[in-house]
């Protein structure tokens, strides 16, 4: 302690610090732990299955990867800021359904159901964050509280409206083409076409990992969820962070529900159930601490990768898809395990 | 060996502002008081803060030390009596207040968030930018070098700014905290119990850190239930008791004996000893609190005799 005291000018080495080399602060990063499983699982795949290697079915992990990963992105966030959202599964449709009965009901073009689809988006995140800042509940109780009440809503107004079960086609409306160019276009490189999704989804985690890292707001975000109190007291301002998570979730349900509406021109309203899971399993993979305060963007689709290889590798390695789940699991558990032992060991050097 | 109160009028009028040398306090409490729906937390307290002097705020748990960091802090609001900063007369609604005002608060437990790296913490809340409307960004390298010039002007040689803040030990942790809100122009720094989670030679750290921030200019204020702790960094001494003001003091009118008489009470210690000698409490012990119970009724005679109690 006493030379911790000293006035002088800071020693240009200092012997307390050991020599840290570079590899020990690269596995120091949250998302380590998650490279580490998808470099794993890539080889294993790669061995196993002649086609996984293809490019045309590499193209097809990233377009499953990417249709997980972009709502990852906001769900990282989220689970970064302390908070997880149960009903990102169904407000995907939500969106997608608010799109299609509108424009289609109206008669209107598609755009106007677009815009309307992203203010319902934003404003169910915001409604989650403003239930939660005013009660004070825990995230679990008020977002299974929406995801209870939208799945409801999905079923019951889409058999109001339309008198199904899914949306009537709007593949004859006006703008549907452009948005379809929008949403769930293909890009061809180098002979082999890349869906849209795919470059949405890692245009998103730039974006993400930029304000996570090189902003205030990404400031805000590691503070709410590391320490609440702490937070508050030095003038962050906790609700408007929060709230913005969660209608940064909405936004990213919005991308992807806008995906599932012109990729097959119809919806289903009982879709979606379950998805939820696979959006916070893959930040959890990614290194997301289901507590807060601490993971990155790049985890969270990492995360969504290795789950977008484990969907599509069962299906090349030609085994039977039952097992996916169960592989999903086991990857979830080795993964956080994983995470776990690098982080303490990478904090014990 | 007389402890005289402060005449609280006399006080506020008279006392300049020894760096501005104006007649109004840096912040000044009159006779606030707050409560909890029917129980009263705090009733009628009046205390100073000035300019490069520390005012120390002592009591037991339960004094309401706490009710009245929070009401200055911006947390709470008092219902009575009045709140002035440099004269005006204010009523924060939130912390940000409160910091915009100049108050900055050093608390015990959330002084900073554990997980995030120094740098990110020295700045949180007030980080630096560059850039303009949505591609503004935080100035990274800026901020880390001033993280480390600032703590290294405070004394504390950092090993690395990138470090998540909760590997320092507390005593580093509140210094940072305190080096923090000097670096933020904070004109007045509450301090909660810095020193009651750490050690003899730690505590001894932080009590240097508070005497660096007054000689800065601040005014300081520092709660604390150690007398030890208050007397040789205080100015101004004010002890709490059950929500009210037993005593505020000048240091030149105090010793520490007095004032460790007035914080413990003669008459609880004595009821202390003869409840460990009924327990069969070891015998060195008992003499020694015996011993220590005389001391404290001669000292408190001798200032009851001296000095008329405040009410």
């Amino acid at each position: 302690m006493t030379q911790t005291l000293s006035k002088s000018p800071l020693p240009v080495a200092d012997e307390r610090i050991g020599k840290r080399n570079p590899l020990q602060k690269l596995l120091g990063r949250p998302e380590v732990g998650a490279l580490v499983g998808a470099i794993v699982l890539f080889i294993f795949f790669a061995v196993v299955s002649q086609t996984f290697l293809q490019p045309a079915s590499f193209a097809t992990v990233l377009y499953g990867s990417s249709t997980i990963g972009i709502m990852a992105v906001g769900v990282s966030l989220l689970m970064i800021g302390g908070e997880f959202d149960l009903s990102t599964g169904v407000a995907v449709i939500s969106s997608a359904l608010t799109a299609s009965m509108f424009s289609w009901y109206f008669s209107t073009n598609i755009w106007v159901g677009v815009a309307l689809a992203l203010l319902v988006s934003l404003a169910i995140g915001f409604i989650n964050g403003w239930i939660l800042m005013k009660t004070k509940l825990p995230s679990f109780i008020v977002t299974l509280a929406t995801f209870l009440m939208l799945t409801g809503l999905n079923l019951g107004l889409t058999r109001m409206i339309g008198g199904g079960v899914s949306s009537p086609s709007i593949s004859d409306m006006d703008g549907f083409a452009a948005a379809r160019a929008v949403f769930a276009s293909s890009v061809r490189i180098g002979g082999i076409d890349v869906n849209i999704t795919v470059f949405i989804w890692i245009a998103l985690v730039a974006v993400a990992t930029w304000v996570l890292m090189r902003t205030r707001v990404g400031n805000w975000i590691f503070a709410v969820g590391g320490d609440e109190n702490a937070a508050r007291a030095v003038g962050v301002p906790v609700k408007a962070t929060k709230i913005g998570l969660f209608m940064g979730v909405g936004f990213c349900g919005w991308i992807l529900g806008m995906h599932n509406l012109f990729a097959f021109d119809t919806v289903q309203s009982g879709e979606g159930v379950g998805n939820e899971f696979l959006y916070i399993i893959a930040a959890v993979i990614g290194g997301c601490l289901l507590t807060g305060g601490y993971g990155s963007a790049i985890g969270g689709a990492i995360g969504a990768f290795i789950f977008g290889m484990a969907n599509k590798g069962i299906v090349y390695a030609q085994w039977n898809p039952d097992w996916f789940k169960f592989f999903l699991g086991l990857m979830l558990l080795l993964a956080t395990i994983v995470n776990l032992i690098v982080k303490r060991r990478a904090e014990l050097k | 060996m007389n402890a005289k109160q402060i005449d609280q009028q006399t006080l506020l009028k008279n006392e300049r502002d020894p760096l501005t040398h104006t007649p109004v306090h840096l912040l000044s409490l009159e006779g606030v008081g707050k409560h909890y729906g029917n129980i009263i937390a705090l009733s009628d307290v009046t205390m100073a803060v000035d300019n490069g002097r520390v005012t120390c705020v002592l009591g037991d748990n339960g004094a309401g030390k706490s009710t009245l960091i929070k009401i200055i802090a911006g947390l709470h609001q008092h219902d009575a009596g009045v709140l002035n900063i440099m004269g005006e007369e204010r009523k924060f609604s939130s912390p940000r207040d409160a910091l915009d005002a100049g108050i900055a608060t050093v608390y015990q437990d959330l002084a900073v968030v554990p997980l995030m790296p120094i740098w990110r913490n020295f700045f949180l809340g007030s980080e630096l930018t560059s850039g303009f409307g949505p591609f503004k960004s935080m100035d990274v390298q800026k901020m880390k070098d001033i993280t480390l010039k600032e703590l290294a002007e405070m004394g504390i040689d950092l090993r690395d700014v990138e470090q998540p803040i909760g590997q320092l030990s507390g005593g580093e942790r509140q210094c940072v905290a305190i080096a923090r809100a000097v670096y933020f122009g904070a004109k007045v720094l509450i301090l909660d119990e810095p020193t009651a989670a750490l050690g003899v030679k730690q505590s001894g750290v932080v009590l240097r850190y508070i005497l660096q921030a007054r000689d800065r200019g601040l005014g300081v204020i520092f709660i604390t239930h150690n007398p030890h702790h208050a007397f040789p960094v205080g100015d101004r001494f004010l002890l709490l008791k059950r929500g009210k003001s037993i005593g505020y003091y000048d240091k030149k009118d105090i010793t520490l004996d007095e004032l460790t008489a007035q914080m413990a009470g003669g008459a609880e210690l004595a009821e202390l000893a003869h409840e460990l000698e009924q327990l069969g409490g070891h015998g060195d012990i008992v003499k020694e609190v015996k011993a220590e119970v005389a001391d404290v009724a001669d000292v408190a005679e001798a200032s009851r005799e001296s000095s008329p109690r405040h009410a």
